[in-house]
């Protein structure tokens, strides 16, 4: 074992720069992956605060009876597409206002009438939180007299959502391209190790060094340098993250990293990319030594 | 130890190199196999350390059928085998001593134990005091003394040499296979290919000759015939 990590370390040295690329282009590949990867995953959590939030708010005229309104809310919570009505008062509406619009906190404290209306908030069932539905209920909840204007969020919630998926889809193809570009890069250095050392494996062969032996130093170089690219490309996923989330602010805040098993995901792959293109480079090449 | 029956081997570009060869070695024998140049004798050698496997026929060495020799196997048989060539061999960036380590490293041998053998094997070829020195640093003669000492140095049943000679001065043969004859006083089976007839003249040792890739005289068969005829 102390042999075959000796044996596996000596490439670096042998083959310096050819080993920093392989590091480097693993390390990029897993980079873009993961980059995207972060993108998708806050993507994801921001879309998950909608879809729980209200999806359909229905304002109420002024000085409709409250009896009309629970009516109403009895009738719109029995659409099999609903999951619970809610009323906000005027009242509740404007101290909602006030806790949650911080910067306008002073200007509703001055206030001498309450502008804001009240409404009907609707949550849709889970299974019903597409756009058609919505819209479906949406315009039936618009065919009450008293009703005065109906919004729901459709447009940007499917454009979240589409986004979602290009983002996962285009990180998916360039980090995949870049892992095609290591695993060839990989292959040539062992490609090259192996040229260097042909005398060598020629002569373990011929005393009797087992397969695994002769293959064991390359595999282990192949992984090591994959292991080397997951963490490196971990430390430039957080510089970048780092760095959007503190120059950016504001919004972004509340962005999240990568959870544990996120990172171990990345690193064994690149431990399996490593492993992928020197198994195919040693497998196409010790043969011919 | 060894057994040709009937073995076939064409190279795939279509050579015919071997055609109908049967042999016996038994053990402690020391044995020439000679003939021109491209006659198969290193075919032969190929197929007894598993480098090559038989068209057709069979070929044992050792307990092993090399026609039906699984890949872990191979491994096994190389390490009954000592086998040295006319090149030598030997790496160019490690002392004499660390070329016959190496040898042993690679099979995983005990690390205890490996300055010791390397030391005993330097001393059977006589270069006990070279054990330091580089390959180049060496004469051809000591070179080769090196590689049999790495051969030497897993106890070989069976010692493969080809044409290792072929690169020397005739001092430096002489020299080199008076090493080989005590060898194989020590027991060991020896397989020498070679195309020098003085060397195979001066000794009484059983010479298989080949002529494109058969064989033409073997000294244990034909002797004992024409012993039987007269
Ligand atoms: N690897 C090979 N591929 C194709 N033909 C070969 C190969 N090795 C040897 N031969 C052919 O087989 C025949 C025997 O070669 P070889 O066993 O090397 O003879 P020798 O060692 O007696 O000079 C020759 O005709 C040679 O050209
Ligand atoms: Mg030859």
């Amino acid at each position: 074992m102390r042999l075959l990590t000796r044996e596996a370390l000596l490439s670096f040295r042998r083959a310096p720069l050819l080993s920093t690329l392989s590091i480097t282009t693993i390390a990029f590949s897993l980079f873009t992956l993961g980059l995207f990867g972060l993108v998708a995953i806050n993507l994801r959590e921001a879309l998950r605060g909608i879809e729980e939030r209200v999806e359909i708010v229905a304002f109420v005229l002024r000085g409709t009876p409250a009896e009309t309104i629970t009516l109403a809310t009895q009738d719109i919570a029995a659409f099999p597409e609903v999951q619970d009505v809610s009323f906000v008062s005027e009242a509740q509406a404007l101290e909602r206002a006030r806790l949650e619009l911080v910067e306008f906190r002073d200007a509703y404290r001055d206030l001498q009438a309450n502008p804001l209306p009240a409404s009907m908030e609707v949550r849709m069932k889970e299974g019903f939180r597409q756009s058609a539905s919505v819209e479906r209920v949406a315009e039936r909840i618009r065919g009450f007299a008293f009703v005065d204007d109906v919004r729901y969020g459709r447009d940007w919630v499917q454009r979240l959502d589409q986004l979602r998926n290009v983002t996962g889809l285009v990180g998916l193809v360039i980090g995949l391209a870049f892992a095609a570009v290591a695993v060839v890069i990989i292959g040539v250095t062992i490609r090259l190790t192996i040229l260097q050392r042909a005398r060598e494996i020629s002569i373990m062969r011929l005393v009797g060094a087992t397969n695994w032996f002769v293959r064991g130093p390359f595999l282990l170089e192949g992984a090591l340098k994959g292991l080397l690219g997951g963490f490196l490309s971990l430390a430039l996923c957080y510089a970048g993250f780092r760095l959007f989330r503190d120059t950016t602010g504001g919004p972004f805040a509340g962005l999240v990293f990568f959870r544990p098993e996120h990172m171990l995901v990345i690193v064994v792959f690149g431990v399996l990319l490593g492993l992928g293109g020197s198994l195919v480079s040693v497998g196409r090449h010790l043969r011919n030594v | 130890m060894i057994r040709f029956s009937h073995v076939y081997k064409s190279y795939p570009n279509g050579a015919l190199a071997l055609k109908d060869i049967s042999f016996r070695v038994g053990k402690g024998e020391f044995v020439f196999l000679t003939g021109h140049s491209g006659a198969g004798k290193s075919t032969i050698l190929k197929l007894l350390f598993a480098e090559q496997k038989p068209t057709s026929g069979e070929v044992r060495v050792s307990g092993y059928n090399v026609s039906a020799l699984r890949v872990d196997e191979v491994p096994k048989l190389r390490r009954r085998l000592g086998i040295v060539f006319q090149d030598f061999r030997l790496l160019e960036d490690r002392t004499a001593g660390e070329n016959i380590a190496f040898a042993l490293e690679v099979i995983g041998a005990r690390r205890d134990t490996i300055a010791a053998r390397v030391t005993r094997v330097l001393t059977q070829v006589g270069l006990s005091a070279k054990s330091r020195a580089y390959p180049r640093e060496l004469s051809g003669g000591e070179q080769q003394r090196v590689a049999i000492a790495r051969a030497l140095v897993n106890d070989p049943a069976i010692l493969v040499a080809d044409e290792p000679t072929g690169n020397l001065d005739e001092r430096a043969t002489r020299g080199v296979f008076q090493l080989l004859r005590d060898i194989n006083t020590g027991g060991t089976v020896v397989v020498m290919a070679t195309h020098d007839l003085d060397l195979v003249r001066q000794t009484p040792y059983r010479t298989i000759e080949l002529r494109d890739g058969s064989v033409v005289y073997d000294t244990a068969v034909d002797e004992t015939e024409a012993t039987e005829v007269s």
